[in-house]
C-alpha cells in the first residue's frame, strides 16, 4: 500500500497540503499539449517555407473550424461520463440533407432551420435511448454511428451532390477583420459553450453527473434533463460542422466526417477531457483540434504518408493520457 | 412531540421482510444512535425518512405532521439530509461547489441567470470557520480531500442549508481514530445547533460517546431505546444480538 500522508489530519499541515496539491491542479495538462503544438508549429516553419505563409494558416484555421466544433459538441456527454460516436455520421447525413435541400431550390433560410431541427431530433433519440432505456452511451451512438451514415448513402444513392446556390460558399470564403467567418463562429460557438460549462447551472451539473450520478440524483438534480441536453449539443454541433463542410466544398458529400467521432474525442481527451467524466474544458478541446489540424497539415506538407500519421496521433494520445494519469494521482496523495 | 417519528414501517423486497414493524422518534437537538447487526435493516428504515423508499405500511411524521416522501429532493425540501458513506460528493467539484450543488445561487449576467461563485466562496468560508473545520475551502475540487474532510464537507452542507433531521449512515466506517474525532465532534455540533441527528454505527465505544440516546434494531424491528449514560456495550450487545424485554422481565 502507497502511504498518503495528506490524509492525515495535522491542522495547518492538511490544509498547506491540499493548498498545494490545488496549485499542482492549476497547471493542467493543456498547458503542456499547448506548448507542444506550439514546438510543433516552430518545426515545421523551419522545415516548410510554405507552412507559416498566409495561405496555409487561413486554410488550417478553416479547417480547424470544423473539427473543433463537433470537438465541442462531443465534449458535452464525455463529462457526463458518456460518449458520443455518432458525432460524423450525424455530420454527414445532416450536411447531404441540407445540400438536397438547397439543391431542390429551398432558399437557405428554410434549409437551415430543418437541418438545425433534424440535427436537435437525433439527440434527442439518442439522450432518450441512453437515460430512459439504460442502454450505454458507447452501445446506443455506435448504432448510431453505423445507421446514420446509412441513412446517408441511402438518401444520395452514395452519390455527391452538387449544385449549391452561389450564395452558400459566403461563409467558406469570406473574412471578418482578416479572419476566415468559419473560425469566428467557432469562436462564437466555443464562447457560448464554455460560459455553459463554466457559468450556468447546466454546466455545474454536467460535471456533478460525471463524477457521480447518483449522488447528484440524491440532491435533485434532473439527470434525465441534463443528459438530453448533452446529447442534442453534441447532435447539434455535428449538424453545424455538417453544414459548413458543405459551405466549404460546395457539395453535399455522403464521406464527410468519416472517423470524425474519433478525431473529437481524441482533441478532448488530448484538451484534458477524461473518458471517466467529470473533467475537460473547451479551451482544451479548442488546443487539442488545433494539435490534430497541425499534425495533419504538417504531415501533408512534408509528404509523410497518412499512415504515420495515424500513427502519429495515436502515439500522442496515448503519451497524453499517460502524463495526466501520473498527474492526477500525484494530486490525489498516492505516490 | 418528536420532530420526526417512524412509527410501524413494514418492507418487503419480494418474499423477504426487511422491515416488521419499526417504531423510532427522535428529538431536536439530539444524537440518537442507530445500531444493530449487520442486515438488521438500519439502512433500510433510515432509506424512509430520507425519500428513497416508500413503506408497505406505517407512517412518519415530522413535527407531528404526517408526510411521504416522493423523492429525496422532496425529503431534503422538508429539511431532511442524509449523508451517505459512499456517494456523498462530486468529486469534480470544489468544496463550495459541493455545499451548493443543487441549490446554488444565481445572479443575472445579460439576463441569463449564471452561478454566483462570488457568494458560493465566500458564504463557503463562513461555513467553515464557524465549524472550526481544518477543510481548506479553496482547494479545487474535493477530490484531494481525505475521508473525514469529505464528510465534514457533508456535514457542512446540511447545516448550512438548516437541516431539521441529519442522517449519518456509518460515517466513520472508513476513517482513521483522529477522523472519527473530528466527525463525532461536528456531529455533536449539529445537535448543539438543534439539529436532530441519526447515527448508525457499529463501533459501540464511538457510539456511547456520540450518542444520547441509542436504539438497537433486530432482524426488522427496534427492539430497544436506552439513554446512552444508563447502557453500556454489554447491555447494547445482548439486544443485538436477539435478547428480548420479555427475558429481560423473566430474569
Ligand atoms: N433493495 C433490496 N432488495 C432486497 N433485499 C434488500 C434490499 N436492501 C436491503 N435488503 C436486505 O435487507 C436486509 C437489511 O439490509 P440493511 O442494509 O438495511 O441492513 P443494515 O442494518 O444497514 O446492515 P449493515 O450494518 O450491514 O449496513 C439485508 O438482509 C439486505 O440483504
Ligand atoms: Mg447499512
Amino acid at each position: 500500500m502507497a502511504s498518503a500522508p495528506a490524509t492525515t489530519p495535522s491542522g495547518p499541515a492538511v490544509a498547506d497540503e491540499a493548498q498545494a496539491s490545488s496549485l499542482r491542479h492549476r497547471l493542467p495538462v493543456e498547458i503542456y499539449v499547448l506548448g507542444f503544438t506550439v514546438l510543433v508549429w516552430v518545426g515545421l516553419g523551419v522545415f516548410s517555407r510554405y507552412f507559416l505563409t498566409a495561405g496555409n494558416i487561413s486554410n488550417m484555421m478553416r479547417q480547424v473550424s470544423i473539427d473543433a466544433i463537433v470537438a465541442f459538441g462531443e465534449l458535452f456527454p464525455i463529462i457526463l461520463a458518456g460518449i458520443d460516436l455518432s458525432v460524423g455520421s450525424v455530420a454527414a447525413l445532416t450536411g447531404i440533407l441540407f445540400a438536397m435541400m438547397l439543391a431542390a431550390h429551398l432558399p437557405v433560410l428554410l434549409a437551415l432551420p430543418l437541418t438545425v431541427a433534424l440535427g436537435l431530433l437525433i439527440g434527442l433519440i439518442n439522450g432518450l435511448a441512453i437515460d430512459r432505456l439504460g442502454i450505454p452511451a458507447f452501445i446506443v451512438t455506435l448504432a448510431g454511428l453505423q445507421g446514420f451514415r446509412g441513412l446517408t448513402y441511402l438518401v444520395s444513392g452514395g452519390m455527391t451532390v452538387a449544385g449549391m446556390p452561389s450564395s452558400l460558399d459566403l461563409v467558406a470564403r469570406t473574412s471578418i477583420a482578416g479572419i476566415p467567418t468559419m473560425f469566428v463562429l467557432m469562436a462564437v460557438i466555443g464562447l457560448v459553450s464554455h460560459f455553459i460549462l463554466r457559468y450556468t447551472r447546466l454546466g455545474r451539473y454536467c460535471y456533478a453527473i460525471g463524477s457521480n450520478a447518483e449522488s447528484a440524483r440524491r440532491v435533485g438534480i434532473n439527470v434525465t434533463q441534463v443528459t438530453l441536453v448533452c446529447y442534442c449539443i453534441a447532435a447539434l454541433f455535428a449538424a453545424f460542422a455538417g453544414m459548413l463542410l458543405v459551405s466549404r466544398l460546395t457539395m453535399g458529400n455522403p464521406n464527410a466526417g468519416v472517423g470524425a467521432e474519433l478525431q473529437a474525442i481524441a482533441a478532448a481527451v488530448v484538451g484534458g477531457a477524461s473518458l471517466f467524466g467529470g473533467r475537460g474544458t473547451i479551451l482544451g478541446c479548442f488546443i487539442g483540434s488545433v494539435l490534430f489540424t497541425t499534425i495533419g497539415n504538417g504531415a501533408n506538407l512534408l509528404g509523410v504518408s497518412s499512415f504515420w500519421q495515424m500513427v502519429i496521433e495515436g502515439l500522442l494520445i496515448a503519451l497524453v493520457v499517460y502524463v495526466d494519469n501520473i498527474q492526477k494521482k500525484r494530486q490525489a496523495g498516492v505516490r | 412531540m418528536a420532530l420526526l417519528e417512524m412509527s410501524g414501517i413494514f418492507k418487503s423486497f419480494g418474499p423477504v421482510e426487511v422491515l416488521r414493524g419499526v417504531d423510532l422518534a427522535l428529538e431536536a437537538g439530539e444524537v440518537l444512535a442507530l445500531v444493530g447487526d449487520n442486515g438488521a435493516g438500519k439502512s433500510t428504515a433510515i432509506k424512509h425518512v430520507a425519500g428513497v423508499y416508500r413503506a408497505d405500511a406505517g407512517e412518519i411524521r415530522l413535527e407531528g405532521k404526517k408526510v411521504e416522501f416522493d423523492s429525496p429532493r422532496h425529503a431534503r425540501t422538508l429539511g431532511i439530509e442524509t449523508v451517505y458513506q459512499d456517494l456523498a460528493l462530486a468529486d469534480a467539484l470544489s468544496v463550495g461547489a459541493n455545499i451548493f450543488l443543487g441549490r446554488e445561487p444565481t445572479r443575472k449576467f445579460l439576463g441569463i441567470p449564471v452561478v454566483d461563485n462570488a457568494k458560493i466562496r465566500s458564504e463557503t468560508e463562513a461555513l467553515l470557520k464557524r465549524l472550526s473545520s481544518r477543510i481548506p475551502p479553496k482547494a479545487a475540487t474535493v477530490a484531494g480531500l481525505s475521508g473525514g474532510q469529505r464528510q465534514a464537507v457533508a456535514i457542512a452542507r446540511a447545516l448550512y442549508w438548516k437541516a431539521k433531521v441529519v442522517v449519518l449512515d456509518e460515517p466513520t466506517a472508513a476513517l482513521a481514530v483522529m477522523e472519527r474525532e473530528h466527525v463525532i465532534e461536528l456531529s455533536r455540533r449539529l445537535a448543539a445547533e438543534g439539529v436532530g441527528v441519526i447515527y448508525i454505527g457499529h463501533n459501540l465505544i464511538e457510539i456511547l460517546e456520540v450518542a444520547d440516546r441509542v436504539a438497537v434494531m433486530y432482524r426488522g424491528q427496534v427492539v430497544h431505546v436506552v439513554k446512552a449514560e444508563e447502557t453500556n456495550q454489554q447491555e447494547l450487545i445482548k439486544y443485538m444480538t436477539g435478547f428480548t424485554e420479555a427475558e429481560a422481565k423473566a430474569a
